[in-house]
This record gives C-alpha cells, sequence and structure tokens, in this order.
C-alpha cells in the first residue's frame, strides 16, 4: 500500500525501530547506525518525519529507559532524567516547591497533549530557541548530562546550545539527564512568556533569579528566549544589577539594558522591533516580581 | 512489529510496521473513525484520545510505541445504548456544531474531569487550549464542562 501522504497523515518512509532498556544498549545502536534518531516524546521528531523532512534509517526509543525517567531530590540539586515528561515535572511536588522558576517555565510549554507527550531532553535537545524548558535550565545554572560511546560528560546548560537546532551532542551521544542547583531560599524568581496565541511558542521570553539580601541585589541572572539563535544570559544587564540596592528607577535602567542588548530577528513570530520593545516591559516585570519574592522569602 | 494494545477495555495484538501512527491504526485497521485526522502536526487536539489515562495526541505517537498500554478513544465512552455524561452534556449545551473536533474535546474533557472533578472556567480553558474548535467560540463547550462536572459529581 502506498498511501497517500498529502496533508501529512502518515510517516512515509520506514525505518528500524529500537527500544532500549539501558542507556549502554541505546549508545551502542547510535554509534552503529549513524543519522539514527533519538526518540522521546516525538512531538517535535514525528512531524517532521511525517512532512519528510527527517527520514531516519534507525529511530531509538528512549522512554523504555528507566534510568531517564528519575526525578531526584539531591538536598542542593534536584535531578531531573531527560525522558521525565514535561507534565510529570509541572505535576512534581518536589520541582514546584524546589524549583518553581523551572515549573512555570514548563507550564508555559505547548498544550495538556503536548506536554503529557514531551519530555525535558527533547525541549533541550530540539535546541529551539524558543524552548522554554531550555530557558529555566540556563537561568537556573543546570548542569547536562551527557553518555556517548567514550563514557559520561557534563556540560553547562549555557553552554550546551550552539544554535537554531545545534547542540554540542555528538551523533552517538545522549543527554541522559538535568542536574538542577536549588537556589538559596533569599533568591527570587520569575518566568514571563509571550506567544500570539496561548498555544504558541514563545515570540519572546524572560527568566530572572535574583538573590536577594534586603533590597540589595547578591546575585542576578538574566536570560531570554527567542531573541537569539540560543537561549542567552546577558551579562551586561546582571552586572548593573548585582551588589545595587534596586529601586524602581534601577529597574527602569536594567530594562533598558536588556532592551538594547539584545539581537532579535524578525520571523513569522514578531518582528525584531516588537521583540526589543516587549523585552524592556517583559524586564521591568520579571525583575520587579523577583525583586519582591526574594525579598519576602528572607 | 508484534504488540499487545487495550484499547476500549479490549484486549488487542497486532504486528504493524514502525512507522504507523496510532491513529491511523484505529480509523484504518479497527474502523474507530471517531478520532480525528485535523492538523497531523500537534496543533488542533482533533486526533486526542486516552494513552494510559492521559489525554495525547494519536497523529504523532507510533503505534509500536503503545505496546502493553490501555488506548481510550471516543467509541468507549458510552455502554452501546446511552451516552457518557459529559457526550449528553456536550449534546445539551450546544457545544457541538460540525462535531469534527468534539472527540478530541471529550477525552480532553474526560481526563480533566478525573484530574479535578471541580474546574473553574480559567482551569477548564487552560487544559482544553489545545483543542480547538472553529465553530462554537468555546463559550457552550465550556458550559458542557461544567455541566458534566455536576453530572459526574
Amino acid at each position: 500500500m502506498n498511501p497517500i501522504n498529502k496533508h501529512n497523515t502518515h510517516i512515509v518512509m520506514p525505518f528500524e525501530y529500537h527500544q532500549p532498556a539501558t542507556v549502554r544498549a541505546a549508545v551502542e545502536i547510535l554509534r552503529k547506525h549513524p543519522g539514527a534518531k533519538p526518540l522521546a516524546g516525538g512531538t517535535d521528531l514525528v512531524p517532521k518525519m511525517k512532512q519528510r523532512l527527517l527520514e531516519p534509517k534507525h529511530v531509538v526509543n528512549l522512554k523504555k529507559i528507566p534510568e531517564l525517567s528519575v526525578v531526584e531530590d539531591r538536598g542542593d540539586a534536584v535531578y531531573i532524567g531527560a525522558a521525565v515528561r514535561l507534565r510529570e515535572i509541572e505535576k512534581s511536588e518536589t520541582i514546584r516547591r524546589r524549583l518553581p522558576l523551572l515549573s512555570s517555565c514548563v507550564r508555559s510549554i505547548g498544550s495538556v497533549q503536548i506536554r503529557n507527550m514531551g519530555t525535558l531532553g527533547g525541549n533541550v535537545c530540539n535546541a529551539s530557541p524558543a524552548a522554554d524548558g531550555a530557558l529555566g535550565l540556563v537561568a537556573l545554572e543546570a548542569t547536562v548530562h551527557i553518555a556517548g560511546p567514550g563514557g559520561e560528560r557534563q556540560v553547562e546548560a549555557k553552554s550546551f546550545f550552539e544554535g537554531p537546532g545545534l547542540t554540542v551532542l555528538g551523533e552517538d551521544e545522549l543527554v541522559t539527564g538535568f542536574t538542577v542547583p536549588v537556589p538559596t531560599e533569599d533568591t527570587g524568581t520569575c518566568f514571563i512568556s509571550v506567544g500570539r496565541t496561548a498555544l504558541d511558542i514563545s515570540t519572546i521570553s524572560i527568566a530572572v533569579a535574583l538573590t536577594m539580601d534586603g533590597d540589595r541585589v547578591k546575585d542576578a541572572k538574566v536570560v531570554l528566549g527567542s531573541v537569539a539563535p540560543t537561549p542567552i544570559r546577558l551579562a551586561d544587564a546582571e552586572k548593573q544589577l548585582k551588589g545595587k540596592t534596586l529601586t524602581e528607577k534601577l529597574v527602569e535602567d536594567t530594562a533598558m539594558k536588556v532592551s538594547e542588548s539584545i539581537k532579535p530577528i524578525t520571523d513569522i513570530r514578531g518582528t525584531a522591533e516588537y521583540r526589543r520593545e516587549a523585552s524592556r516591559g517583559m524586564a521591568v516585570e520579571a525583575i520587579t516580581k523577583a525583586w519582591r519574592e526574594g525579598r519576602t522569602q528572607r | 512489529m508484534k504488540i499487545d494494545v487495550t484499547i476500549n477495555g479490549r484486549e488487542r495484538s497486532f504486528d504493524v510496521p514502525p512507522n504507523t501512527l496510532l491513529l491511523n491504526l484505529l480509523r484504518e485497521r479497527l474502523d474507530l473513525t471517531g478520532s480525528k485526522y485535523g492538523c497531523g502536526i500537534g496543533e488542533c487536539g482533533a486526533c486526542t484520545l486516552l494513552l494510559d489515562g492521559e489525554p495525547v495526541l494519536g497523529c504523532m505517537t507510533l503505534a509500536v510505541d503503545c505496546d502493553g498500554r490501555t488506548v481510550e478513544t471516543i467509541e468507549g465512552l458510552g455502554d452501546g445504548d446511552g451516552l457518557h455524561p459529559i457526550q449528553e452534556a456536550y449534546l445539551e449545551e450546544g457545544a457541538v456544531q460540525c462535531g469534527f473536533c468534539t472527540p478530541g474535546f471529550i477525552m480532553t474533557t474526560k481526563a480533566l474531569l478525573e484530574e479535578e472533578p471541580n474546574p473553574s472556567e480559567a482551569e477548564i480553558r487552560e487544559y482544553l487550549k489545545g483543542n480547538v474548535c472553529r465553530c462554537t467560540g468555546y463559550v457552550n463547550i465550556v458550559a458542557a464542562v461544567q455541566s458534566a462536572a455536576g453530572k459526574m459529581r
């Protein structure tokens, strides 16, 4: 049978399907079959296969590997397996309590259906500049755990991305999980995203984490999504906040700095001018909220 | 590849090529055409069905990934004679016009009400945002979910 695929109703090309039970076996399959594609939630891979943008000869389902589905509170950090589904992260009491920033980033992704399917590892490895989960991991200075034929290695989340759809991951490597440091109790965080509709991918998004001593900023992280080829931390804006006593004026000035230091492009989701303008207002809101939260938690 | 899937309470075995999508297995092999093919890329929710009780998109799920799991579709809701309270509520509230999106909406509604038997309007709209309806404007759908919640409590 040769199905008509005018409206992407089928995956036309056949492929060999693998469902390894261990990371080692998965890596071995990837090594043996260059071009093989790891499958997690499939919310990015499957549509691409239906549209014939990708036609892998081998698909490696990672969801049967128990160690990739672990969420573990390790005291000063939370470990999240790469194949933990976004909805599990959203429902996890541990993550809601310990990493509220990541929790709200994840809630902003797609729909309930998409989050029931999609995984944090998939959100990160797909390396969309608009990936909200990736933004949260960069803002929280998470470590990405990678397994390959030569063993394991670790990369800082901010160094994991190399461009839209591009990461440091080799063809025979897998992301196995993330170690996400738990912010100290005097840290306030805020995530805001703007999209065309409720379900849309973010046109622009921002995550802020401020560690406060009263109104004085001890440490600041300002990360934006969809304004550069990868999620980016804005060192200039962070520098402007660090060590200073926060005032409304300083928040306004920093927001202006945010708007000046991003280099957005015009694409189907928004214009560069819009993003520059929106980033200023979003920065005011996010910094102010993180400030209030950090101050009260102390 | 051989797979065993429980579909609407019945255990079934299939031998499927790995590139078979769950939605196509249901529609083409079992004639379960309730779940609809809409956009094919995860934006409309017309193919929503429950996999191990959770709403997912049948058009983006590999059938081989469902081995050993439980699938529930709109056809599994009624008992053969009577409709499910959610189906009744959708009819009574005029939440169905062309009906194409309805099976997906009803399956998502079922999952919502199992998680939260008494959802607020905001919660309903948030949970159902992955289902698109081009006829009703959602007001009647929200009313139907609220009415169904009342019937099921």
